[in-house]
């Protein structure tokens, strides 16, 4: 391995993976507050929006992410909707996590018993208050694991970014091994820019189930 | 109105080879799913094995492959190979050794997963019951861990389906690929042609994978 | 005269024999097709302990969620002081938080510690001020012999510990009626007597109850009137030394046998 190379590299592959977390993290928090939208309209069973909701996690959950760019970022434009490499990123991200995320939620809703929003009533407590007071702060709990391994793989995801000239790792790794030739630095760095960005989502996802599951709630 | 490609879709041959491209797909995805999951189920019990220097070397390439983006493993297979060892891989073989050696992974860990879930009260009744080892295994743990893992293998095959769209970057003819072959061909005079084309294989994948995603939560409400 | 003009001037009869703080009149709840609850009616007066035994499965459980409007009912009235129970599939406000329940188990917030728990719904709900539902459930944790455990979470306590938790959690919420579902189902044998001396004493101090039990010996001792249910029907009212010595129906005694066992020898 040449390290004069990796040296002259590093600035290109810096700059690529502030770009890849940046878009990766706005994307990500779109997907949350679509997630956590489409949880509630589903948990407390409104009606007709759920069944808009349930196509919509349908249709993103069974579509490649590839393809939902490549429509965006192709095809939308020839109705008139016209977007950068970056909002069709993080847009196409949002489509494609929202589903996921509102899968997370949901499992942590419906995990929190019927008799704790029962008991939460027999306390006087109207809809809301049950809501915020009991059911929430269980459901996140639960919640967590599966929301933290959906942004590892919403992370990983936007690998695929490159497929819209967005200029990201991937597509750096692509350029310089296409002019230069030099295979083994580029793959190098490629392998550990993610590490770098994956790696401390990944354990912190470990600690969090390990913390979860041992001191874990339940009777 | 204008003219968003739809029509050129079933022009000539296109919507041929756009099943054809989808073909290319499934059968890389199939061929990954095939190897996956005995080598999985090998692993997955390799896993549960108490040796520690084994299960830290699993633990490894378990945690690797699963961490890094399958594009990056794509790269590191398709262009690494040539340059290390000189090999000539054609895409679709860099594919299906990627896939299956993610799929493997992933497979492996849904096993182990199924496998220490059984509870330890599930041996010991079944040893109290005067059953061997074996039969144990072959009427007690087997059938319970089956059915908790065909739903989760049934999804894998569609998330396999959905990953194989990453092989149009190292330049295997698939689905994707097809259709912007035919969009440019019709650029002049289907300007539009972007939007239905795309569409279309949009819909083309989600009914690929649609009916497996049900058939696998059909399965999991089942069993439960 | 036809039978129901009788129960008709029964039922005025009873009325005027003073204001009853619950009454139940021709309560019929179905899920689906299945009739659960077959034309319930009863009252319970103030200060009264009403004990409600039958089979498993006969709609026991099912009467006391309709009457904390858990569920929906498909026709009669409850009312709580005259006033009914629930409006439009919800409890109604002026019911608000007079009426309190406990549960079979599990009913305590797993996320919050046993002081958490109790003082939850008076600061929220009632707008209490949190050191004087503290003070008032430091006293009551006390009465109930849980000194000292108010910073412990559910899953750290014992199932005995967690419904005496449970009951005063719901006691802090001043109800003037309180609903025990079954509350000892979940216990081992020996915690069901740590949580059954609560209730006696809660009866004791005068609280008007409504009880459904399986503890047939801690229903005599508690009881100022037992009624057992069967199939959705009220099959027997009384007070509880008519009902375990001498029970008037033969679907009653069978009931009661069930409790008792031959000797082999």
């Amino acid at each position: 391995m040449n390290f004069e190379v990796i040296r002259e590299y590093l600035p290109l592959y810096q700059e690529a993976a502030v770009l890849t977390v940046k878009l990766g993290v706005l994307g990500i928090i779109f997907a949350l507050l679509i997630g956590l939208a489409c949880a509630l309209v589903q948990y407390y069973k409104v009606p007709v929006i759920r069944r808009i909701v349930a196509a919509y996690i349908e249709i993103s959950r069974n579509t490649p992410l590839m393809i939902q760019l490549f429509f965006i970022y192709y095809g939308l434009p020839k109705i008139g909707i016209r977007t950068s490499p970056e909002v069709c990123g993080v847009a196409g991200l949002a489509f494609l996590g929202g589903s996921y995320m509102a899968e997370a939620f949901r499992s942590g809703l419906n995990s929190v018993e019927a008799i704790q929003t029962e008991s939460a009533f027999s306390l006087g407590m109207n809809r809301v208050q049950a809501f915020f007071y009991v059911i929430l702060p269980q459901a996140a709990a639960t919640s967590m694991p599966p929301v933290v391994a959906n942004v590892i793989f919403l992370l990983k995801e936007t690998s695929i970014f490159s497929a819209v000239s967005l200029m990201d790792l991937m597509f750096t790794a692509k350029d310089l091994m296409g002019i230069y030739h030099d295979t083994t630095e580029c793959l190098f760095l490629l392998v550990v820019f993610y590490l770098i960005i994956l790696l401390p989502v990944s354990i912190l996802g470990s600690l969090l189930e390990r913390r979860l599951r041992y001191a874990g709630f339940g009777a | 109105m204008p003219d968003l490609g739809l029509n050129i879709i079933f022009k000539g041959k296109n919507f041929a080879r756009l099943l054809g491209g989808l073909g290319v797909a499934l059968r890389i995805s199939l061929i990954a799913v095939a190897i996956s999951i005995p080598l999985g189920l090998i692993l997955g019990i390799l896993m549960t094995r108490k040796n520690p220097i084994l299960k830290a070397i699993l633990r490894l390439y378990l945690d690797f492959i699963r961490i890094m983006p399958q594009m990056v493993l794509l790269f590191l297979v398709f262009f690494g190979t040539t340059r290390s060892f000189g090999w000539n891989l054609s895409g679709e073989n860099a594919a299906i050794i990627v896939f299956s050696l993610w799929g493997t992974a992933e497979m492996g860990d849904l096993v182990r997963g199924a496998l220490i879930a059984i509870p330890r009260h599930q041996y010991e009744s079944a040893q109290s019951l005067g059953l061997s080892p074996a039969q144990t295994q072959i009427y007690i743990i087997i059938p319970q861990t089956v059915r908790r893992l065909l739903p989760l293998s049934i999804n894998l095959i569609t998330r396999m389906i959905k990953t194989t769209s990453l092989v149009l970057m190292i330049g295997v003819v698939e689905v994707i690929k097809v259709a912007q072959q035919i969009i440019e061909a019709n650029r002049m005079k289907t300007p539009n042609g972007a939007f239905g084309v795309y569409l279309f294989v949009f819909i083309l994948y989600f009914l690929a994978c649609w009916p497996i995603s049900m058939a696998a939560r059909y399965l999991e409400k089942k069993w439960r | 005269m036809g039978k129901e003009d009788i129960e008709d001037i029964k039922e005025e009869g009873q009325q005027d024999g003073g204001q009853a703080m619950l009454s139940v009149e021709h309560l019929v709840k179905r899920f689906g097709t299945e009739t659960i609850l077959d034309d319930i009616s009863f009252r319970v007066n103030p200060g009264e302990v009403l004990v409600i035994v039958g089979p498993s499965g006969c709609g026991k459980s099912t009467l006391l969620r309709c009457i904390n409007a858990l569920e929906d009912v498909q026709g009669g009235k409850i009312l709580l002081n005259g006033l009914p129970v629930a409006e439009g599939g919800r409890k109604s406000p002026s019911v608000g938080t007079k009426i309190g329940m406990v549960f079979q188990s599990y009913d305590l917030f797993p996320h919050l510690n046993v002081i958490d728990n109790i003082t939850l719904a008076p600061c929220k709900v009632l707008k209490k001020k949190r050191f004087l539902v503290e003070a008032e459930a430091r006293e009551l944790l006390k009465r109930v012999g849980l000194e000292g455990k108010e910073k412990s979470y559910p899953r750290e306590l014992s199932g005995g510990q967690k419904q005496r938790v449970a009951i005063v959690r719901a006691m802090c919420m001043h109800p003037e009626i309180l609903l025990l579902d079954e509350i000892t189902a979940a216990l081992d044998p020996e915690m069901v007597r740590e949580v059954l001396e609560v209730v006696l004493d809660l009866a004791r101090q005068g609280m008007t109850m409504l009880i459904v039990t399986h503890e047939m010996s801690f229903a005599r001792a508690i009881a100022t009137k037992v009624m057992m249910i069967s199939d959705g029907h009220v099959v027997e009212e009384g007070t509880p030394e008519e009902f375990f010595t001498a029970p008037k129906t033969a679907r009653a005694r069978q009931f009661l046998n069930t409790f008792t066992y031959e000797s082999v020898r």
